[in-house]
């Protein structure tokens, strides 16, 4: 039981890790790159795009789908070890 | 084929393929009626929660929308996706481990409380009926402009198409529509906007195109386009003109609005695991963000060639787009230098919606009794929700296409409707009457429930169709205020925090709900003369207020239950099962 236990707070100590870091990237590309630097990012130019701009109406749109599939990817890796540790128990 | 001819064979094509998925689905068990048995595969999911999500709002008139903002409206394009990654991350998979049939009742169970339950049940009935409202309104333009039939009959076939698959299939029936639905919708956003692409940039992918340089130029399209707007007396199309912390609070508002709302969040309680869950959350956004990166782009072309096509053009010859729209009374114009001539500038052309004389005028316009404005040049009233519908006209493309665009509208109103009846009709059978005023009720007895409250809110949605309240476009701030500010809160807290109790929950929902609701009836309803920026709490309008009230929820519910007891130790052990690996 206790053992139970210690595997369930490591389990949700490294699942609350894997969210920090996205979150730090979701607050990023949208709040940072698309309002807050976007128009100090509008100097450079990606084609026809303002760089700035870019993120605001296409970058971050694209960077959300990546975060949420890099999830998908490390949380399922995650269930698979404890699947594992759990077995071996 | 005429185009109205075209618009009634795919409309009528497709309303059949609905009707023939609600037969085949038809729901049998109350777990069918809820969460469609849970066993709707992810990708199928993904799409249909693309359908549920995508609503009129977002197919009519987004674009458009953007198409007047320039880079201002990138909130809603940050906002309605970026909302998406938190609801994978923090919400649906613990929702759909939790296991139960709908969102109050996740509340209603974690927080031991009838009361929350019950609170949560008001603010969703609020929220969805808001919603629906708007979807009706999409739905009749579509029918009166493309079919010519009044708006009223209209609302009614709409209405008897989603209570024969609502009532029937439940969510199980609704979800195999949306399905179908997105097919529909997201190929009808995408033909025109890569046939205008082709024609204006020679750029097939729309995302590419609209950074990309004109054909008959060496000028990339987004500067050609500031440069006219400016010329025109606009704001510059790529640059912000609201404050960077209004566009902070309204993009976070509709962000975490959209992970609080309910009949988006039920939609993950319909697949087999928890695993499913996520990966279903990052279907739903790719399928989502194909239409969402092409609005953008459609709004470009959309606002150049607008431009293009009227600006300076006699009255009598100008396109028929024009005249037509004008006819249903969605564009005005009024000659103010009596020129003859067309002429498209910045501010409004006359004072307030148009209303328009029996008698023409000397150029053969509808005449608009409004007064008009004479402190700019402009004479042309455009109503923003007619441009992506408009937009295949105004690009010239083959009637085909404008009928297919016809079709997509009526699919994206369509399936939020039913979503949103869905949530309406379990939270009133399961958590009014099973969880709260007539437990004994048998399974059977419920689904009898369930299937009338859905009949009638879709003849209470119907009125709201065929009497459109007032009120529609200031209550779109509402709904996700609201949610951002009462549900992504307790939800989030719920999951990710032990310590959090029944008076917390309650006074933190009462806090947001009360605060952002009543700066919103101000600014919005009461004193719609003081909205502007001088007059808001730190220069943020009503539509980002519900941020500041989602932190106040926070705040007040965490403050709050530091003072009372801890939940009991029933709650306790659901909240580590829910945190569990599977």
């Amino acid at each position: 039981m206790n053992k139970e236990l210690d595997r369930n707070k490591s389990y949700w100590r490294a699942n609350l890790k894997i969210v920090s870091w996205l979150m730090v990237f979701w607050f990023l590309c949208s709040f940072g790159f698309g309002i807050i630097f976007s128009d100090t990012l509008d100097q450079y130019r990606v084609g026809g795009f303002k760089l700035g701009f870019w993120f605001a109406q296409q970058g971050s749109i694209y960077i959300f789908i990546v975060l949420v599939f890099v999830y998908v990817h490390l949380m399922n890796k995650l269930d698979r070890k404890y699947a594992k540790i759990e077995e071996k128990d | 084929m005429e185009v109205q001819e075209l618009t009634y064979l795919f409309v009528g094509l497709s309303f059949a393929v609905y009707i023939g998925i609600a037969i085949w689905s038809r729901a049998e068990s109350t777990n069918d009626f809820y969460v469609a048995g849970k066993g709707v595969h992810p990708v199928a999911n993904g799409m249909a929660t693309a359908a549920d999500w995508m609503s009129a709002a977002s197919f009519l008139s987004m674009a458009g929308l953007i198409a007047f903002l320039g880079k201002d409206g990138s909130v809603y394009l940050m906002g309605w996706t970026g909302g998406y990654v938190l609801l994978a991350l923090f919400l649906a998979p613990y929702l759909r481990k939790f296991g139960k049939f709908t969102v109050p009742d996740f509340i209603g169970e974690r927080y031991y409380s009838s009361f929350a339950r019950k609170v949560a049940v008001l603010c969703l009935i609020f929220i969805s009926f808001t919603y629906i409202a708007g979807q009706m309104r999409g739905v009749g333009i579509v029918f009166s402009r493309f079919l010519e039939v009044d708006i009223n009959t209209g609302v009614v076939i709409g209405m008897g198409i989603v209570f024969f698959y609502a009532v029937l299939g439940g969510m199980k029936g609704i979800t195999y529509t949306q399905v179908a639905q997105y097919c529909v919708l997201i190929f009808a956003y995408l033909v025109p906007a890569i046939f205008i692409s082709i024609l204006m940039t020679g750029n097939p992918v729309p995302q590419l195109g609209f950074g990309s340089t004109l054909v008959d130029s060496p000028v990339y399209l987004l500067d050609k386009l500031d440069q006219v707007t400016v010329d025109l007396g606009f704001d510059e199309y790529t640059q912000n003109s609201k404050s960077v912390i209004d566009i902070f609070c309204i993009t976070a508002a509709l962000m975490f609005g959209t992970a609080g709302l309910p009949h988006v969040i039920v939609r993950f309680f319909t697949v087999p695991t928890v695993a499913d869950a996520r990966k279903s959350a990052g279907y739903a956004l790719i399928f989502i963000a194909l239409l969402y990166t092409t609005a953008p782009a459609v709004s470009a072309f959309a606002r150049m060639n607008l431009i293009d096509s009227i600006q300076d053009k006699e009255y009598s010859s100008a396109p028929s787009w024009f005249k037509n729209w004008e006819e249903i009374g969605l564009i005005a114009w009024k000659d103010k230098n009596l020129d003859g001539a067309i002429r498209y500038s910045s501010g409004d052309a006359v004072k307030g919606r148009p209303v328009y004389d029996t008698e023409r005028g000397p150029s053969g316009e509808r005449i608009v009794l409004n007064s008009p404005n004479f402190d700019n040049e402009n004479e042309v009233y455009i109503d923003r929700d007619i441009i992506v519908l408009a937009n295949p006209e105004i690009a010239e493309l083959p009637g085909w296409v404008i009928a297919l665009v016809a079709a997509g509208g009526l699919a994206a109103a369509l399936s939020t409707a039913a979503g949103l009846l869905l949530v309406i009709s379990s939270s009133i059978s399961h958590d009014l009457l099973k969880k709260t005023y007539m437990p004994k009720i048998t399974e059977r007895q419920e689904l009898f429930f369930a299937r009338v409250s859905a009949a009638v809110a879709i003849a209470i949605a119907g009125l709201f169709g065929i009497y459109p309240p007032a009120f529609v476009a200031q209550v779109v701030a509402f709904a996700f205020g609201l949610a951002a500010a009462t549900f992504f809160p307790v939800l989030f807290m719920g999951i990710f925090s032990k310590r959090l109790n029944k008076e917390g929950a309650i006074a933190g929902m009462l806090v947001g709900l009360i605060f952002t609701a009543t700066y919103i009836i101000f600014f919005k309803f009461l004193y719609v003369d003081l909205n502007t920026s001088e007059n808001w709490l730190m220069s943020i309008s009503p539509e980002g207020i519900g941020f500041i009230g989602m932190i106040l929820n926070f705040v007040v519910a965490v403050l709050v239950s530091s003072a009372t007891k801890p939940p009991p130790q029933e709650v306790l052990d659901m909240v580590e099962m829910i945190r569990k690996p599977e």
